[in-house]
């Protein structure tokens, strides 16, 4: 590193840091003239009191949002992953596609995301398919993209499958005609009647993006938006893929994105035999996955069952998850001693406020009350900003996990699991609050005022 | 408007105080003087039900203070009672003026900020209305106590040795402030000191 660069960076540190510190005097100032502005009430006592200790409150939010924010964080994570996962599954129980990783192969053809792993033979897939272990079967042939959003060739099953209806136009008929998931429209801003010309590659993950097919696709019709993968691709007749690739290309060894495409000896014979790159089976009876996995074990197909490669998906997540959670439960464990030593060392100094407010007329359940209200106020106020942090880098990680997979997060809504949360949360602050609450409600007035 | 009868403390395994019995009427101003260690502030704490006395009677205002207990007590006090004490303490976190809203708060009487501000004003107080207590000289902090006792238009008003942090002009001030303030609410006024000073403010004083 140049000493340019490190003066760059320290540089971006301090104006962070001096950002910080102008936010956090915006913050004091505001919550200043806010608790000065409120009508007498505890409330007000016990925000005037967290306000003159800004340092000690800020420590304590800061715990408390980052515990509350990393746990609440998780949650959505772990609810949408699972919403979204099981939308794209949704009944599908096994993927026939070509030898490779399984995980993979559940990855390309139920969720969009990797390069499938090959092509597999339309007549020899049939045999497995027409199995009465198999109750229905969609084929998905991919291959080409347009603007990086995937083209699969497919029949109507495949969004009636989701339930997609189409929006306006209609469904694809004909060779060359697409009708586009939701999400391609608007960001293509394609529309029925429009044509263009596709790439090949699945993602153009490879810089291929110079090879261009000559003919043309019509867009006929859009789908309407249904939050599984279809609003992500461009759906078309399993022909207009074979046609596509038929021109020339010796797509059967074409396991992923391989760039070495020689356009020497366009060999046509190979018009016979058409290919698709995987079927998404449904099973009609229990024991299918074992009878069908036999049969295609001499075979150039490998079965991957949905579920398990699902489980395997999630519990590698899961790891960094599990980790993450432990750090969250001992962040709330250290905001708890943090409130606690805070409210115990305000108790000490207030000792003689507290006795003069009973000489006022606070009763001594009066003096328990405000001192476990700060507890109360406290943890309230940091899970509200955990809620908020928790919001944000889950936006912030779905516009990005959007750019680079298409894949995006939605609701904002509070969770089930949150409301939970917050019991954890507030009993956290009441706790914390109880011993000095319970010292506040002992405090003998006379002793204390007369020491003085 | 306050009368004690034969009050007796004795502290945990330490001194046993008797104290005479002390009258002081409506608007009435009476000096209870005593040298350190007579038991001035015990007094004090047992006339306004801070201690509950071994045995022995407070009245105030018609109200037997030592029959009463809990919450009920501290609300009499807070309502009927004002007391200022040697050196003046604050809710920190709070203005002058929420200050002296405070103890009606508390009480549960009605919030009246304008008397507050009334207050204030009579003991020139006005511009410190927005100010933090500890930005307070020793003499205006001990003027806004006086002014916090006063809020609940208290019946009896308790002071316990209110100039023996101040210098003679400043002690003679309160003083003046005390007796002002008192008439002016209408409330009797009880002084408790060791300060020789202010003997002949008073015609009327009983001796520890």
């Amino acid at each position: 590193m140049s000493a340019a660069e490190i003066l760059t960076r320290v540089l971006i540190v301090a104006a962070a840091v001096a950002l910080l510190v102008i936010v956090l005097r915006v913050i004091d100032r505001s919550a200043r003239r806010v608790t000065r502005a409120l009508p007498m009430s505890r409330l007000k006592l016990t925000a005037s009191n967290m306000v003159s200790k800004p340092l000690n409150t800020l420590l304590s939010l800061v715990l408390l949002s980052f515990g509350t924010g990393i746990i609440s964080l998780l949650l959505l994570l772990d609810n949408q992953m699972r919403d979204k996962f099981n939308r794209n599954i949704k009944d599908i129980d096994f993927v026939l596609a070509a030898k490779g990783s399984e995980l993979q192969s559940i990855l390309a053809n139920v969720y969009h995301v990797d390069a499938p792993t090959g092509n597999i033979s339309m007549t020899e897939a049939q045999r497995i398919v027409r199995s009465p272990m198999v109750k229905d079967a969609i084929p998905l042939s991919l291959g080409d993209n347009y603007e990086k959003w995937r083209i699969v060739g497919t029949n109507k099953k495949y969004p009636e499958h989701y339930g997609c209806a189409v929006l306006t136009g209609k469904l694809f008929s004909a060779p060359f005609e697409v009708t586009l998931g939701y999400k391609v429209a608007r960001e293509t801003g394609l529309k029925p009647g429009d044509s263009f010309t596709s790439v090949h590659g699945y993602d153009n993950a490879a810089g291929e993006e110079d090879h261009h097919h000559e003919h043309p696709f019509t867009v006929v019709g859009v789908f309407a938006a249904s939050g599984t993968v279809i609003d992500n691709l461009i759906l078309t007749p399993l022909e207009s893929v074979w046609m596509v690739h038929d021109h020339g290309h010796d797509h059967a060894e074409e396991a992923g994105a391989d760039s070495s495409h020689t356009h020497e000896g366009h060999d046509h014979e190979h018009e016979a035999e058409k290919e698709v790159t995987a079927y998404l089976l449904k099973k009609s009876n229990r024991g299918a996955f074992g009878m069908l996995a036999r049969q295609v074990e001499n075979t150039t197909m490998q079965l991957a069952n949905v579920a398990i490669q699902n489980n395997r998906l999630l519990n590698n997540f899961g790891i960094g998850l599990d980790t993450l959670r432990v750090v969250a439960i001992l962040i709330m464990v250290i905001s708890f001693l943090s409130v606690f030593i805070s409210l115990y060392n305000s108790l000490k100094e207030r000792r003689y406020e507290l006795a003069l407010m009973r000489t006022m007329g606070s009763s001594r359940i009066g003096l328990f009350q405000l001192m476990l209200g700060e507890g109360v106020l406290l943890s309230l106020t940091g899970y509200v900003m955990g809620l908020l942090f928790s919001r944000t880098a889950l936006a912030t990680m779905s516009h990005y996990m959007d750019e680079s997979f298409h894949y995006s997060f939605e609701g904002m809504g509070l969770i089930g699991r949150e409301w939970w949360l917050l019991a954890v949360t507030l009993a956290v602050g009441v706790m914390a609050s109880l011993l000095p609450a319970w010292r506040a409600l002992r405090i003998d007035i006379s002793k204390t005022l007369a020491n003085e | 408007m306050l009368a004690t009868q034969s009050l007796q403390f004795t502290y945990a395994g330490g001194p046993t105080f008797l104290f005479p019995d002390v009258r002081c009427g409506k608007s009435d101003h009476l000096l209870v003087l005593g040298e350190s260690g007579k038991g001035k502030t015990t007094l004090l704490h047992l006339m306004c039900g801070l201690l509950t006395a071994s045995s022995g009677a407070v009245e105030i205002a018609g109200t037997k203070v030592s029959d009463l207990h809990g919450a009920a007590l501290d609300r009499f006090r807070g309502k009927h009672v004002g007391i200022v004490f040697q050196s003046a303490h604050f809710v920190e976190s709070l203005t002058v003026l929420d200050n002296l809203i405070l103890p009606q708060y508390l009480s549960g009487s009605r919030i009246d900020r304008a008397y507050a501000r009334e207050v204030l004003g009579r003991l020139n107080l006005s511009d410190k209305a927005g100010v933090r207590p500890g930005q307070l000289s020793v003499g205006e902090a001990q003027r806004v106590a006086i002014a916090r006792a006063v809020m609940n238009r208290p019946a009896l008003i308790l002071a316990d040795e209110p100039t023996s942090a101040l210098d003679d002009r400043n002690a003679a001030e309160v003083i003046g402030l005390l007796e002002e303030q008192a008439r002016s609410s209408g409330a009797a006024l009880v002084i408790v000191t060791h300060d020789q000073r202010m003997k002949h403010h008073f015609q009327q004083h009983v001796t520890l």
